[in-house]
């Protein structure tokens, strides 16, 4: 789709917003409707976008191999992690009111901390999925 | 929904029935929003409209774009047709007992939602109920899934990369065997 001028130029109009967008759905989840599973999607769709625009090779030195597979196993970890550093804080697995001396803020931001794990995973997983979907040549 | 879900039975190009897919998605986001799950909708809109379809249509690309003719074995036909009927009835059996919607003494309100609903926000500080219930109440949950869409694409990137090794392998055998 490269010599599309319309679509590249809207595409690269376009492209900044989805992501801002996605980050908007990413933290204000907790107060509209959104989290971390709709804002990975979102993102990822972002790098579907220009991969489908700009071609898979551009989109993958945008984002290499090692970033999208340490995202996927990233996002996992900070999940869990929370949950470990919880307990470390002399309470349950994933129990975040212990995380700060108030257990609202605590919950508050334990609530970020694993939907930006979520949001993470999502996305590189999508964005992996697509990759290996798109970069395959067809058998000739 | 009804129709979409009829031509895509009906239809033969894939790649129209691909997109009839996204419109049932669309469809779909949109009855949510008019049930009021917001959340769920937004899902159902980023996902089954949007990412899904674009990876069908990259399935469609590597493959064909046109379905195959099934094997018309009267012995098969009516195996298909006694399975769906049976799964069917038992599917309208079992929503024969099921409260009508928004029926505030369903059994589902009895228990923690009411909890959820006014204990939530002032035990999260999170207004958003549903963000409350998947990340604090049902953070095990939430977890589990998480983990779920990791194996999903640990396991796509694994079946894609042992496929392109193959490939390369027998690519490598091939150049042996011309320079010879």
């Amino acid at each position: 789709m490269t010599h599309h001028l319309v679509v590249r130029v809207i595409a690269k109009m376009l492209i900044p917003f989805i992501m801002l967008f996605a980050l908007y759905v990413q933290f204000h989840g907790d107060f509209g409707p959104g989290g971390g599973f709709q804002a990975g999607v979102i993102f990822a769709s972002a790098f579907i976008l220009y991969a489908l625009v700009f071609g898979v090779e551009t989109a993958r030195e945008v984002a290499p191999d090692w970033v999208v597979r340490t995202g996927i196993a990233l996002g996992g970890l900070i999940y869990g992690g929370t949950g470990v550093v919880s307990l470390f804080k002399d309470g349950n697995y994933l129990d975040y009111s212990v995380l700060k001396a108030d257990p609202v803020a605590g919950q508050h931001i334990g609530i970020l901390v694993i939907e930006l794990g979520v949001g993470i995973t999502v996305a590189s997983v999508m964005t992996a999925i697509f990759f290996a979907f798109a970069g395959r040549q067809r058998r000739g | 929904m009804a129709v979409t879900v009829f031509m895509v039975v009906r239809l033969h190009n894939l790649f129209a029935v691909v997109m009839l897919g996204g419109i049932y998605s669309l469809l779909a986001a949109a009855l949510l929003v008019v049930l009021d799950a917001v959340d769920v909708a937004f899902t159902e809109a980023a996902v089954g409209a949007g990412i899904s379809t674009v990876l069908a249509l990259g399935a469609l690309s590597l493959t064909t774009s046109q379905e195959k003719e099934p094997s018309r074995r009267p012995f098969y036909t009516f195996v298909v047709l006694f399975v769906v009927a049976i799964t069917g009835a038992a599917l309208i059996f079992g929503s024969l007992d099921m409260p009508v919607i928004g029926d505030p003494t369903a059994p589902i309100h009895g228990h923690v939602a009411d909890v959820y609903l006014s204990e939530g926000p002032v035990a999260t500080g999170v207004p958003n109920v549903v963000t409350a219930v998947l990340a604090s109440y049902r953070g095990f949950d939430t977890l589990g899934e998480t983990m779920v869409v990791f194996t999903a694409g640990i396991g796509v990137l694994l079946t894609f990369a042992s496929v392109q090794a193959g490939r390369k392998r027998e690519d490598e055998a091939g150049e042996e065997e011309g320079e010879e």
